[in-house]
């Protein structure tokens, strides 16, 4: 008898996750473009479509239409599968993360949240440390020296600033005490003290981990894998149509990815101020059901979480419309001489505070 | 045996094999890497959540990041590979299957002790109870392999640190 495993609502909860995050990335490209028109002063893209609202639209089709190229000497299959793995690795990460409370419906109580596993920071951890295989196997596989110069600088800069990211990730774990994203969630919103937020409690962990995010995600100041002033176009360098699609794509996702993950682990999630308070002026004097009250409170919250997720997005474009390249070497020493040992100074920080019952 | 067992060891050993005989040093990584995942595939069908999670992040996630860095530096080819002559070969053969020989000897008659449905505590695996046993029952020599790790971490950074009169620019 074969016996597969069920999974229900929650397989509906991970579609939508995965339609969303594509959905977010696919505006995140249209975004990008009116915020670097805003900041440069600029009209940027108003063609397609009202306020050019089509542009991502047009330019996917305009991906998939592309001549496929494959440069001569290139591991073909390889070629192939690096933007697959670069894609697939950043939709993977999505589904631990807790987009909101339950919302019930007569007896049954539903979490917008994909799978509930009590390693969720681990499982984020671990799978954003495995999104430098796409660019690694991509960069080789094309054959050519910038491509893998390209790859090489991404790894090394993946694996560097992920000591510090782990380091900082310890931070929060040694006072929430769990690695289940929901309840890092759930313990920062203690009725009546909502200011609690992790962000309070670790100010300089918070800094590292935004820092490192940057570099996980090859953003700028620290896109030096595709650093086009000296690598042409780094591991991208050979793609084309909607292979380069998928790298370009993947770079959104993970954006997306990283900035709910900070949302979560710092900003409270899906808890917003006063929710208790509104939950309860609702069920006791506006006469609405306690269960009714909740949802409600669930879908304000859904939407809080997404706010944080957007302002940090902006937050991404922002940097990079303002601050110039960081040079390779500046790179390795911020990661290695600044950040680690900011980051263990931040650990005895925390251990310390604990110990002497400051923050618990 | 559940399906999803089934499945995992099918797909560990195929690639484990693959490691052995892909002729390109990339692909055997990539194989391994594969390898790491059906293995932690294994851990998670035996409730052990955190090994599973910390299998991927130490070995698939940094140890064989840095073994493809390492040959990509290396650029490894079937033509520069060197001839090894045929002695070697077979003295290779012949030591790795006394060792198979040996692992299947010593494992043939091994029993299982039973295990108790009743009292089992299937939670064994997570984090929280992990941690318990890492604190109480092995505390000096989990606190060792720490001061061991904190030296080692210390080591990386001096090595990344400026000398005096490095700076050229």
């Amino acid at each position: 008898m074969i016996e597969l495993p069920t999974l229900g609502w929650q397989s509906i909860v991970i579609f939508v996750v995965f339609a969303v995050s594509l959905l977010i990335a696919t505006y995140c490209t249209y975004a990008e473009r009116v915020i670097a028109a805003f900041l440069q002063d600029r009209v940027g893209p108003d063609r397609a479509g009202p306020y050019g609202l089509a542009q991502p639209l047009a330019d996917a089709v305009k991906m998939f239409t592309k001549e496929e190229f494959f440069p001569g000497g290139a591991n073909k299959a390889l070629f192939v599968f690096g933007p697959c793995l670069a894609m697939i690795t950043a939709l993977m990460s999505s589904a631990v993360i807790p987009f909101g409370n339950n919302i019930s419906f007569g007896n049954n109580a539903f979490f917008l949240q994909g799978i509930e596993v009590n390693i969720g920071m681990l499982w984020v951890f671990g799978v954003v440390s495995l999104g430098v295989y796409g660019v690694m196997i991509g960069g080789w596989a094309s054959n050519n020296k910038f491509s893998l110069l390209g790859a090489i600088r991404a790894a090394s800069q993946n694996i560097s600033y992920e000591l510090a990211m782990g380091l900082s990730l310890i931070a929060v774990l040694m006072i929430s005490g769990t690695l289940s994203l929901r309840e890092i969630t759930l313990q920062q919103s203690a009725p009546g003290e909502w200011a609690m937020w992790n962000i309070v409690r670790q100010p300089l962990g918070f800094i590292i981990f935004l820092v490192c995010a940057f570099a996980e995600t090859n953003r700028t100041p620290f896109d030096l894998p595709e650093c086009e002033t000296e690598l042409v176009g780094g591991y991208h360098t050979e793609y084309s149509s909607m292979k380069l699609g998928l790298y370009l794509f993947s770079e959104y996702v993970n954006i997306f990815v990283v900035s709910a993950v900070m949302s979560v682990l710092y900003f409270g999630g899906f808890n917003f101020p006063f929710q208790y308070e509104l939950r309860d002026w609702l069920a006791s004097s506006q006469g609405w059901e306690l269960a009714s009250a909740q949802n409600l409170i669930t879908a304000l919250g859904t939407l809080g979480l997404f706010a944080k997720i957007f302002a940090f997005i902006f937050f991404f474009m922002w940097i990079r419309w303002t601050l110039p390249r960081f040079r390779y070497d500046q790179l390795m020493r911020l990661g290695w001489t600044i950040l680690i040992p900011l980051a263990v100074i931040n650990i005895l920080i925390t251990g310390g505070l604990i110990t002497f019952g400051v923050i618990k | 045996m559940s399906p999803l067992f089934l499945f995992l060891s099918f797909v560990a050993l195929l690639s484990a094999l693959g490691v052995v005989f892909a002729k390109n040093p990339i692909h055997s990584v990539l194989f391994l890497i594969l390898t790491f995942f059906s293995l932690s595939g294994h851990y998670l069908l035996l409730n052990a959540q955190f090994l599973a999670a910390v299998n991927i992040i130490v070995y698939a996630g940094a140890i064989m990041v840095l073994f493809l860095f390492v040959i990509m530096f290396l650029n490894l080819n079937i033509d520069t590979e060197p001839h090894k002559p045929a002695l070697a070969k077979i003295a290779a053969a012949i030591a790795g299957g006394s060792l198979f020989l040996i692992m299947i000897v010593a494992l043939r008659d091994i029993q299982l002790p039973a295990v108790n449905g009743a009292t089992f505590d299937s939670q064994i695996g997570m984090v929280d109870k992990l941690g318990l046993v890492l604190f109480t029952t092995y505390k000096l020599p989990f606190e060792l392999a720490s001061i061991l790790l904190l030296v080692a971490m210390v080591g990386a950074v001096m090595l990344g640190k400026r000398e005096t009169g490095e700076r050229h620019f």
